[in-house]
């Protein structure tokens, strides 16, 4: 069977982002009330799996997010045969 | 003569200068490309660059290579193993060293001279330093943050200082945590740090204070 998943990974909370910082000031500059912007990474892939469950969470934890700081979510839908 | 692997990698670019660095410190030292066998060596340095053009996260994807199972098993046998900056990255990734290393808290990249204090002389790398001495070396890195859940659990071997040895935010080049700038495991035989011992091995470079860091591990395996 064939899926495709959509991840994103982010920073923990509280975790200083400075790519974020940079570009909600350049929002700011550009007259933009912003409280605050993040920079996720997202990740969108197909797959064949028996089991995608399992898989994507173990593909978040052995690359795509490195534990330490990061969280992540995810969506899996089947695209059939 | 101990023999040291220099680790290559797909991008690594500071090979040629830390096979001249070990080998004016006494050492015997030879390039290896990432897909070739580690036996036969003593120790093994991962040198600095941009390993897989820093994708996903510096040093990310080099740390899923294959050869970092070869790595591990040479650290438990106590072998020393060094990682200089992308090399640090690598061995954060990879998980033989604790924490991570984020983007610069200014996002840019720096480049330039750092003063060092050295905060633990008992690892393999540091054992020619004096402790709480005081040494310069360049930084070159975008992604030098450190960050560690627990900072009271690990050891620290050089943090950021000024000319004095006074660890202050405005000496501080990254945002990093406690002003680390290179740790070890456990046991010293692994350490990981962001500033370049081998662009500061000889005087005509600016500092040959980074020459202690490779006569260490080369005294640390002739032990």
């Amino acid at each position: 069977m064939k899926y495709k998943a959509k991840i994103i990974v982010k920073l923990k909370e509280g975790l200083n982002d400075p790519e974020g910082r940079v570009i909600e000031k350049a929002l700011k500059n550009l007259g933009y009330k912003i409280e605050e912007l993040k920079v996720p990474k997202y990740f969108e892939l197909v797959f064949e799996s028996k089991n995608p469950e399992k898989e994507v969470e173990e593909m978040c934890k052995r690359l795509l997010a490195n534990p330490v700081i990061h969280v992540y979510e995810y969506e899996i839908e089947p695209l059939g045969e | 003569m101990p023999k040291f692997a220099v680790l290559v990698f797909p991008g690594t670019n500071c090979d040629f200068e830390t096979v001249s660095a070990i080998k004016k410190a006494g050492g015997n030292a030879e390039r290896v490309w990432y897909k070739q066998s580690l036996k036969d060596f003593d120790g093994v340095v991962i040198p600095g660059g941009f390993s897989y053009a820093d994708y996903l996260r510096a040093g990310a994807i080099s740390a899923r290579a294959e050869i970092m199972e070869e790595i591990k098993e040479i650290a438990k046998e106590g072998k020393p193993i060094l990682g200089i900056c992308n090399g640090f990255q690598i061995l954060t990734e990879s998980g033989l060293l604790p924490g991570a290393l984020r983007p610069n808290k200014i996002p840019r990249f720096l480049c330039k001279w750092v003063y060092l204090k050295v905060s633990d002389n008992q690892t393999a790398f540091t054992r020619f330093y004096s402790e709480g001495e005081v040494i310069r070396m360049p930084i070159a890195h975008a992604e030098g943050n450190y960050y560690v859940n627990d900072p009271n659990k690990i050891r620290i071997a050089f943090q950021y200082s000024d000319a004095n040895g006074e660890i202050s935010e405005e000496a501080n080049p990254n945002g990093s945590i406690l002003n680390i700038a290179g740790i070890s495991n456990e046991k010293g035989n692994v350490l990981g740090m962001m500033p370049h011992p081998e662009r500061a091995s000889d005087r005509w470079l600016g500092s040959e204070d980074g020459l202690r860091v490779f006569k260490s591990m080369i005294e640390y395996v002739k032990r």
